[in-house]
């Protein structure tokens, strides 16, 4: 019986389980605070993506783990490591992308940086002399310690970063996708990727604390590329990135709490296999119409 | 402080594996695959937790998924633009499949292993043993041997592809050779510092190269030697200061050794630095890799 084991708490009956889903306070507060964390990483996720800032956006979300590892050993709330390292790190890969150097001494820089962030979480995490949960935690995300109180903040950062992505949009979008003509129109250009890497950095910081440092690419990535992979039009394919991030923290975190093994895992899971799904899909699509008769001659 | 095997042990096998480290590395900033070499950081965490969940050799599931990875990074990153979203994409669910197989072990193994993870992923250079030692001599001549053999029709396609694949080298062949060889690196380099840092290695001795000397063989030398001077500072650092991880020293005095790098390279030319910093709305964006590389 292996799903016996898996699912301990799964009784099979849907309405039961949802029922007992939400009869715990910690459960709430984790589907609230993943439902704030899906919508910003959903919205950021899909300009970070169309402008080829993964690396960045990985790097910044690994500089949230030593944020968080410094707050403990300070004994100050972590959420505030969390914001904090991550608003300098957005400084430092706005000061990299801003020196323009060649392209490969911006990826050694920008990986100078992440290691360096790495070896910091795990000097502050020693120095801490902490459990190991822990560092696990810190990495890889937990969703049982989530206090009304961190929902409130993360709303109020989400609220503040989607409302400065959406204003910013039009702009945003035009000098994500030909920086030279949106410059020549007059389009503050630099300013704009020094103010989305901010925004970025925040959104990247409150995903750290439901996914874990290393597992914020899952919401922030993955269903922003399917996104993209099945709408080529912004407003739409925001959405998209967005409600996909949506379904894989709620899906994610039920199966975690009804399954000994941990939320990050059913989220890039069931990220990755919506966006294997829709690539395979697509190059399918692609084939058939290509051995149909073509419509018009050549 | 050399009185110790542990010591002697972590010096002779973090000198090779820097070795290695360097020498690959510097290829790796040339081709600004750095972020290649991130998802193979990741990939080797799963591979290792994945050998150990299945009671393998950790070692040789840490090859085996590394240099694995290091193919497959190859045939993806051959599609024109889609290759870093893909990349992150599948390096994402990789970890995630790692944080699996750490619950896994953790909960099936009993406390003396519950390290395990944390090993893997931040390194345990003072735990090597002997045999440890020879294996990672032994791979890095390896590699080194491997690389410099490649390094003449690799520089030429890294440096100018389509010209080179004009002329007969076999450019694909030697992406993918190359990545294999990151692959190899990467493994050895998850013992001494761990999945995580090992990027550490790879891009920031590397990074102070490309920024000190233009020539690729000097440069190829100077990464190598940088490298291992990262690892005697570190481990010295370690020794002296024993609540300090030798893999953060490890990685502080790689990147220290850049910001100097860098640093001096802006003071050399403070006009230039100035000039770049303040006029960058007149250069061309796609101009900048065209004239810096070397």
């Amino acid at each position: 019986m292996v799903d016996a084991a898996i699912f301990q708490g799964l009784s099979w009956n849907p309405v039961t389980d949802v029922h007992e889903l939400f009869s715990f306070q910690f459960m709430v507060n984790a589907l609230e605070a993943g439902t704030i964390v899906a919508v910003m990483a959903g919205v950021t996720g899909w300009f970070m993506v169309l402008r080829r800032q993964t690396f960045a956006g990985h790097t910044l979300s690994v500089i949230a783990f030593p944020g968080a590892a410094a707050a403990s050993l300070a004994g100050l709330p972590v959420a505030l490591g969390y914001f904090s390292f991550c608003g300098l790190g957005a400084l430092l890969l706005a000061g990299i992308a801003g020196s323009r150097r060649s392209l490969a001494a911006e990826s050694a820089a920008i990986g100078s940086l992440q290691a360096l962030a790495l070896a910091l979480g795990f000097l502050f995490v020693n120095l801490y002399h902490g459990v190991l949960n822990g560092l696990d935690s810190l990495l890889f995300g937990t969703f049982l310690g989530i206090t009304s109180r961190q929902v409130t903040v993360l709303l109020v950062v989400a609220a503040a970063a989607v409302t400065l992505v959406v204003l910013a949009a039009r702009p945003l979008f035009f000098a994500s996708v030909d920086a030279d003509v949106a410059r020549a129109r007059g389009v503050p250009v630099g300013a704009l990727g020094f103010a989305f890497l901010l925004v970025l950095g925040l959104s990247v910081a409150a995903t750290s604390q439901i996914t874990g440092a290393l597992l914020v690419f899952a919401l922030l990535v993955t269903p922003a590329a399917t996104a993209q992979q099945l709408t080529s039009r912004p407003a739409l394919g925001i959405v998209v990135s967005f409600a996909i991030a949506l379904a894989a923290t709620w899906l994610g975190l039920a199966l975690a709490y009804f399954s000994i093994y941990p939320v990050g895992f059913y989220v890039t899971s069931l990220s990755f296999a919506l966006y294997v799904l829709v690539r395979v899909s697509r190059v399918l699509a692609g084939r058939r119409r290509r051995s149909a008769p073509a419509p018009q001659p050549a | 402080m050399l009185a110790h095997e542990f010591m002697r042990n972590a010096l002779v096998a973090g000198t090779f594996v820097a070795l290695a480290c360097g020498l690959v590395g510097y290829f790796v900033v040339l081709r600004a695959q750095v972020f290649a070499g991130d998802a193979l950081s990741h990939v080797a965490f799963t591979g290792a937790l994945a050998a150990a969940v299945l009671g393998l050799d950790i070692r040789a599931g840490l090859f085996a998924t590394t240099i694995l990875g290091g193919v497959a990074l190859g045939v993806l990153g051959d599609r024109a633009r889609a290759d870093d979203v893909v990349i992150g994409s599948l390096f994402a669910w990789t970890l995630g499949l790692g944080v699996l197989f750490l619950s896994i072990f953790t909960t099936k193994s009993s406390a003396a292993n519950g390290t395990a993870g944390v090993r893997v992923l931040f390194g345990s250079i003072f735990g090597l043993s002997a045999s440890d030692v020879r294996t990672s001599i032994v791979l890095a001549v390896v590699v080194s041997t491997l690389l410099l053999a490649i390094a003449r029709p690799l520089l030429f396609a890294s440096l100018d592809t389509a010209v080179a694949a004009a002329q007969g080298v076999p450019v694909r062949m030697l992406g993918l050779g190359f990545l294999a060889l990151v692959g190899v690196v990467a493994a050895q380099a998850s013992q001494a510092v761990g999945a995580l840092l090992l990027l550490g290695l790879l891009a920031a001795p590397a990074g102070a190269a490309h920024r000190l000397t233009t020539n690729p063989y000097r440069g190829l030398a100077l990464a190598a030697v940088l490298a291992v001077a990262s690892v005697w500072i570190g481990l010295t650092l370690s020794y002296a200061f024993p609540t300090l991880p030798p893999s953060t020293m490890v990685i502080a005095a790689a990147v220290g050794i850049y910001a100097l790098a860098v640093a001096a390279t802006a003071a050399r030319y403070p006009q230039a630095t100035w000039h770049r910093l303040t006029s960058h709305r007149h250069v061309p964006a796609a101009a900048g890799h065209a004239h810096d590389d070397p």
